[in-house]
């Protein structure tokens, strides 16, 4: 196992396969001689050269869109979004022309891209540039949502999103490029799209989380084990599709569920697995399935503001007293 | 800059670059798209056709003098009044109407309807639905044909109406930033829906635009099936020999309204019977037959060939089937959805019957 940077993971994840595949190549803002805006695509223009690497103007719609034409005439794209609060002026292309081209056209295209870049919120970097936009990504049938929460994880499923024959969004969390984690040194690390990973066994309640928000729980895990609550935690790691089966396996065990994002809760990622959830398992369950989330506001730039709108492993204790009904 | 003004017979010089053997092969191209459309009419009048429904009818020169420029190999995309476009480039009459009759034997496997309508293996990229939406794909086809240097050329319709669209201003400047061969057309059929173009740009000289990306512009008459050709092969080897895009805007006019349930209320009867009197066939057909490059009776046993094929592919189409249920799931991703009873993303999955 090689210890390396969430940035450099997916550095080496592109870098592999740009060497294996021809047919893929990187574009987006300042990716090229700017060597990326938060470094991930650092030193890949010196190694494949302006072909391959390529720098665009501040047009997130065309560029999607070129990426995207590309891709249904066989090229494989990695369309790097500076920060996915910029991708909202791409969404057009990618709803109505990546996900739907193969149903429109009835199966006649493959639409083999990956949109990937920051999401959710940094630090103090106010509304405009804290959203998470994993959930409405996660409505549109036709894209697939990957959000890593560890190096080797973002590594794994980066290679697996380039390789997939449908569009990818993968989210990647702007303040863990410098967290350090261990990467397997296997050739060929690739992760399957659609699999969640258990991160630690419990038997009291299931916490469900991702990407950032996955810190939080797993610090609450082990707060609450010194409390006598033995936590589940489950990453989910593809938010689209969802690892039901996972899931299932520990609520048929732990009985109880919380579910924790730093997006906004109307319509998140916590009402969906909430529905299916009880739905599926609705005898399984001893408590309502809970949500934690991001306050319903847009986020505020003042420190403790925003510290106050964001999840924290506080929230998640909370929550999973709550459903152990232990308050 | 191309000859604007309209003559009884296509221009003169552009009829004999065409010669006698491709301008017949025009007119039927333009015949059959024609009778194809008011076949497709009167389907949608009786009720086997649903949806929204547009008619390339008076605007065949544009897609039949383009494509009559291209090489196979070249790729093609359009916006949702994509029939004319379609039967051109592989889509056969029964495949497009049975398309539009939502069967499974369309063009799109009943999955696309009248705006989406494809044949990747001959290059044609559909049949899109969001104006000016499709203008970064074409963009990217011309990206992918300078990536991997293969000489193709790329050529993207769209509608006068799409051009105030920022879709179209950021996909021209990386076309010309970046070398690409496209070639960028404007079917400037005077109306976006009911909005003419005197209400919707400030300027009416659309090929100006061209200049603001450093790219040429040219206008041509797009109801003379030989001027449009002369112009798409310009601008097809400036794509293919010196990798320059262009952006052109082809002056025509569709006879029907916007879509089938528009009866057009925004124009007067007398500016229609103006346009009509420059109907592209009209031209093509006197310009053969003053020539004697075709007799009337070749002329009129064309016109009924295309009747017959449209006749045919309303025949064929209604009695195609709808596609199977069983395959609902497919097409969405890769990998077709399996639905199970028990999944709760699907309540109400329905056996077929």
């Amino acid at each position: 196992m090689a210890k390396l940077s969430f940035r450099e993971a997916l550095n080496q994840a592109m870098d592999e396969e740009m060497a294996r595949d021809e047919r893929v190549f990187l574009m987006g803002e300042e990716v090229g001689h700017y060597d990326g805006a938060y470094k991930v695509s650092q030193g890949l223009l010196a190694k494949y050269g302006e072909r391959r690497v390529v720098d665009t103007p501040i047009t997130e719609l065309s560029f999607a869109g070129v990426g995207i034409g590309a891709s249904m005439v066989g090229l494989r794209p990695i369309i790097e979004m500076m920060t996915f609060n910029f991708c909202i002026l791409a969404l057009d292309q990618i709803w109505n022309n990546a996900a739907k081209m193969r149903l429109m056209s009835g199966g006649q295209y493959n639409v083999p891209i990956v949109f990937r870049g920051p999401n959710g919120a940094a630090h103090m970097l106010s509304a405009q540039h804290s959203q998470a936009t994993e959930n409405w990504f996660c409505n549109v049938p036709g894209l697939k949502v990957v959000s890593p929460a560890t190096p080797g994880d973002g590594k794994g499923l980066l290679k697996a999103a380039i390789r997939d024959d449908d569009p990818v969004i993968f989210l990647e969390s702007e303040i863990m490029y410098n967290d350090v984690g261990e990467v397997p040194d296997a050739e060929d690390h690739v992760l399957a799209l659609g699999k969640a990973h258990v991160v630690r066994e419990g038997k009291d309640v299931t916490l469900i989380g991702y990407s950032h928000g996955l810190k939080a729980v797993v610090a609450a895990a082990e707060a609450l084990a010194k409390d006598g609550i033995d936590a589940e935690v489950i990453d989910l790691r593809t938010l689209r599709p969802l690892d039901m089966e996972t899931i299932a396996r520990s609520v048929r065990k732990t009985h109880r569920v919380v579910t924790v994002e730093e997006g906004w809760p109307f319509g998140g990622i916590g009402a969906e697995l909430a529905y299916r959830i009880q739905h599926a398992l609705f005898e399984y369950l001893d408590a309502p399935v809970t949500r934690v989330t991001q306050l319903d506001m847009p986020m505020p730039y003042a420190e403790n503001l925003e510290a106050a709108c964001l999840p924290n492993a506080r929230d998640v204790i909370a929550a999973a007293r709550a459903v152990s009904y232990r308050t | 800059m191309a000859k604007t003004e309209q003559a009884a017979t296509c221009d003169a010089e552009a009829t004999e670059q065409v010669g006698r053997e491709k301008l017949r092969g025009f007119l039927q191209q333009m015949q059959l798209i024609r009778r194809f459309e008011e076949r497709a009419a009167r389907e949608y009048a009786s009720g086997r056709i649903s949806g929204f429904c547009h008619l390339y009818i008076g605007q065949e020169g544009v897609a039949v003098g383009a494509l009559g420029a291209l090489e196979p190999r070249d790729h093609v995309i359009t916006a949702y009044r994509d029939h004319g476009h379609a039967l051109l480039r592989g889509c056969t009459p029964r495949a497009v109407m049975a398309e539009l009759m939502g069967k499974v034997t369309g063009a799109a496997r009943g999955r696309g309807g009248s705006m989406h309508m494809f044949n990747p293996e001959q290059r044609f990229h559909g049949g899109h639905g969001i104006v000016g939406g499709h203008i970064p794909l074409a963009t990217g086809f011309a990206f992918a044909s300078a990536y991997e240097q293969r000489g193709d050329v790329t050529l993207c319709f769209f509608g006068e109406g799409a051009m105030n669209q920022g879709a179209f201003y950021e996909s021209l400047n990386l076309a010309s930033l970046w070398n690409l061969p496209a070639v960028y057309v404007i079917e400037n059929n005077q109306y976006a829906m009911g909005t003419p173009l005197s209400r919707a740009s400030a300027i009416s000289d659309l090929a100006m635009k061209a200049t603001a990306f450093g790219m040429e512009g040219e206008v041509v008459d797009g109801m003379d099936v030989t001027l449009v050709n002369a112009c798409i092969a310009r601008a097809a080897k400036r794509a293919r020999e010196e990798h320059r895009p262009t952006l052109i805007e082809a002056r025509c006019y569709r006879f029907r309204g916007h879509s089938m349930s528009d009866p057009a209320k925004y124009r007067t009867k007398d500016e229609v019977d103006e346009r009509k009197a420059h109907d592209p066939i009209t031209l093509a057909t006197h310009t053969l037959l003053e020539r004697k490059w075709a007799s009337e009776d070749e002329v009129k046993g064309w016109d009924d060939e295309a009747k017959d094929a449209a006749a045919d592919a309303a025949e064929f189409a209604a009695d195609s089937p709808q596609p199977s249920l069983s395959d609902l799931g497919r097409y969405v991703y890769a990998e077709p959805l399996s639905w199970r009873l028990d999944d709760a993303m699907t309540p109400h999955v329905r056996e077929e019957g």
